[in-house]
């Protein structure tokens, strides 16, 4: 990536992304950043802004409204020129157990954490595509990588952005165009603050260098913190049997 | 949420997390107050409400806007000054007031109107606040400055974030060419030569002293004077590490720091201190902050916690009184692992409840052994009391309240423009 990379981000209010902004922000790079919230938007591009980044344009939006989301890369692209980066932070935490009895509840999830996610990534490798290079990552969750009982709303959403960044990593393996899957575990975010935290919890600020190596190296698949790579393999190879009566 | 000394401080019963800078205070019943919380450095309950609300402004950490031509730097509160410097740094610029950690908030550097090395020369951290704005339990946001709100602005500085919650500030930094500082050490044998060595220090930027509490008989008041100012020669610009090197893990159940653990720690610190001869150069992040190389380190004084106490003395009979409290530390071997001496200023702050004012500070900390450190602690208040002299809020968990009272003489002053809805364990401690 150049000295001076050139980033469109989704979801730039996210506290995750928001911390992995900064560290391209000391590289000088130039954004185009895409949220919901306007107040909270303005508040993010002034702080990476101070840290020496160029927010070139800026876009507010439902992101459930997916039709605009193919005219939004084209507008990042024509402020940005080429895109070093695409960056896909944006989602939300259902609760599993409202989940279970609404089906509006399962709508929404499905709608923040996999449509909307789906048709932005599908609009940003296209843009790669046609660049012939650059990077696009998304931040899922390792909630993909099992169906447990405690979140598998979430984690059957989260399963199917998975199984998208694969096929498009073997659609563009061989060229320039790199798909980084990066996997949280548990992070301390507004996304999370109703939650007891404990001993396996992270903050943002820990784990965004080890994402911004990630993206640096077009890796495939990340954990961070890198522990969940191990807390991950050991769940997805528990018996099935065994899994159903583990308390997760 | 606790506080730094970890002493048995009953904590709050609903903690706010705040998001946005443009969101509102939480609702509160007729009995509930609030208090913002940042990091949890101050050390007694200065920072806590117990039994009530806290909010916590540690997602409140946004930059807003920096001058890197003027070396202005507006942002949220809960950003602390280790960001700061790591974004400054690096442009050349530098905090103009450092205290001994940089894990602290902006918004408790405020609100405790903190200090460093160079007080004499720059004065208190709130001498470079421009502006502030503080969001009050009546849902108006105050913008406050020297000319606009000021009496607000000059109760929120040192206000203990009693007057509202800061959201914002601007502060004025300064140049540096280089990260390193220049610095020299010199030993001292006795609180008068201190006092001459201070004196003929004047035009140094940063000054501090250790004192060796535990030296014996007549070497009672032996210590190091390190004196030192930013290099000149353009060098490397680095921030330095982000977080600590090292820490330790749990709490042990009793305090590491006894006498003969500092009586070791002492002789050994100042024997090497000693033999540094001249000036030599260190980067600025250990000589600022050498106790934030180990996190956690308030763990070593064990399950029971520790009391700081640091007092301000005037120049006439400072010296002396500084002596006395030297001399009783030595008589009651109480373990005290950093003692620190420091020449404070003329310049004052426009803060109401500043701490820092012209004379002598002494800051001691001790491992909390119950009712025997407290009667220590109150002897010590009757030297302080007797020569007009004054404790720090920040450090305080026991302090009664007229001696709060007397140390702080614009209190009437600064009483109208508390905030209603707000309160803290301190506050309503010294009230009594």
């Amino acid at each position: 990536m150049n000295s001076e990379p050139r980033v469109l981000v989704f979801g730039a209010t996210s506290a995750i992304c928001h911390e992995v902004l900064k560290l391209y922000a000391v590289e000088r790079a130039h954004f185009f950043l895409v949220a919901r919230s306007e107040d909270a938007l303005a508040a993010i591009a002034d702080d990476l802004v101070a840290r020496g980044a160029k927010v070139e344009g800026t876009a507010c939006y439902d992101f459930n409204d997916c039709l605009q989301h193919g005219a939004t890369v084209v507008r990042g692209q024509a402020c940005l020129g080429e895109i070093d980066l695409v960056l896909v932070a944006h989602g939300s935490l259902p609760d599993q157990v409202e989940c279970e009895s609404s089906s509006a509840a399962t709508k929404t999830c499905m709608d923040d954490n996999f449509t909307s996610t789906a048709v932005i990534v599908q609009a940003g490798a296209q843009q790669l595509a046609e660049q012939s290079r650059g990077t696009l990552a998304v931040i899922s969750s390792v909630a993909g990588d099992r169906g447990r009982k405690s979140n598998y709303t979430y984690g059957a959403a989260k399963a199917g952005i998975d199984t998208l960044l694969q096929g498009l990593q073997g659609r563009f393996s061989g060229s320039a165009v790199k798909i980084v899957n990066i996997k949280p575990g548990m992070v301390i975010t507004p996304m999370t603050a109703h939650l007891q935290h404990g001993a396996i919890w992270a903050t943002p600020a820990a784990i965004a260098p080890r994402v911004h190596r990630a993206i640096a190296a077009g890796r495939k698949v990340c954990y961070v913190p890198g522990y969940w790579r191990l807390i991950m393999f050991i769940i997805r190879c528990l018996p099935t049997g065994i899994l159903a009566r583990l308390p997760i | 949420m606790a506080s730094w000394g970890g002493l048995p401080i009953a904590g709050a019963d609903r903690i706010e997390e705040r998001d946005w800078r443009f969101e509102k205070l939480p609702e509160l019943s007729a009995t509930d107050s609030v208090l913002p919380y940042g990091r949890g450095r101050s050390y007694g309950d200065s920072c806590i409400n117990s039994h009530a609300t806290q909010i916590s402004t540690r997602r409140l950490n946004r930059l807003i806007r920096f001058d890197d031509e003027h070396g202005i730097l507006h942002c949220e509160a809960g950003v602390t000054l280790d960001d700061i410097l790591q974004v400054i740094v690096p442009r050349g610029w530098f905090l103009p007031v450092l205290p001994g950690t940089r894990f602290v908030t902006l918004g408790g550097a405020i609100a405790n109107d903190v200090h460093g090395k160079n007080h004499h020369r720059a004065g208190s951290f709130g001498c470079h606040v421009r502006s502030l704005t503080l969001l009050r339990s009546d849902g108006e946001r105050y913008l406050c400055n020297l000319q606009d709100n000021a009496r607000l602005f000059a109760a929120t500085i040192g206000g203990l974030g009693l007057t509202g919650l800061v959201i914002s500030a601007e502060i004025k930094l300064v140049r540096i060419s280089s990260d390193q500082m220049e610095v020299e050490d010199l030993t001292f044998s006795s609180v008068e030569e201190f006092g001459a060595l201070s004196r003929d220090s004047a035009d140094w930027e940063y000054t501090v002293s250790w004192i060796d509490a535990f030296a014996r008989n007549g070497k009672v008041g032996r210590g190091i004077f390190s004196r030192a100012r930013h290099a000149q020669n353009a060098q490397a610009l680095k921030p330095g590490g982000h977080g600590s090197s090292v820490g330790v893990p749990f709490t042990p159940p009793v305090s590491l720091v006894n006498k003969w653990t500092v009586d070791v720690f002492n002789r050994a610190y100042f024997w090497r201190r000693s033999q540094k001869k001249g000036l030599y150069s260190m980067h600025f992040q250990p000589f600022f902050f050498p106790l934030d190389a180990v996190a956690n380190w308030n763990r070593v004084y064990g399950k029971r916690g520790f009391y700081q106490y640091q007092c301000v003395v005037p120049r006439a009979g400072g010296e002396e009184a500084v002596e006395t409290l030297l001399r009783e530390v030595n008589h009651s071997g109480a373990a005290s692992f950093l003692t620190v001496l420091k020449e404070f200023g003329d310049q004052r702050s426009p803060g109401m409840l500043s701490f820092p004012r012209p004379g002598l500070t002494l800051a001691i900390d001790f491992p909390n052994r119950g009712e025997s450190t407290k009667r220590l602690l109150a002897s010590f208040d009757q030297v302080v009391q007797s020569v007009g002299g004054a404790l720090y809020p920040a450090k305080d968990a026991r302090m009664p309240g007229q001696l709060f009272q007397s140390g702080y003489p614009e209190l009437s002053d600064f009483i109208p423009e508390i905030d209603p809805g707000f309160s803290s364990t301190f506050w309503r401690r010294v009230q009594k």
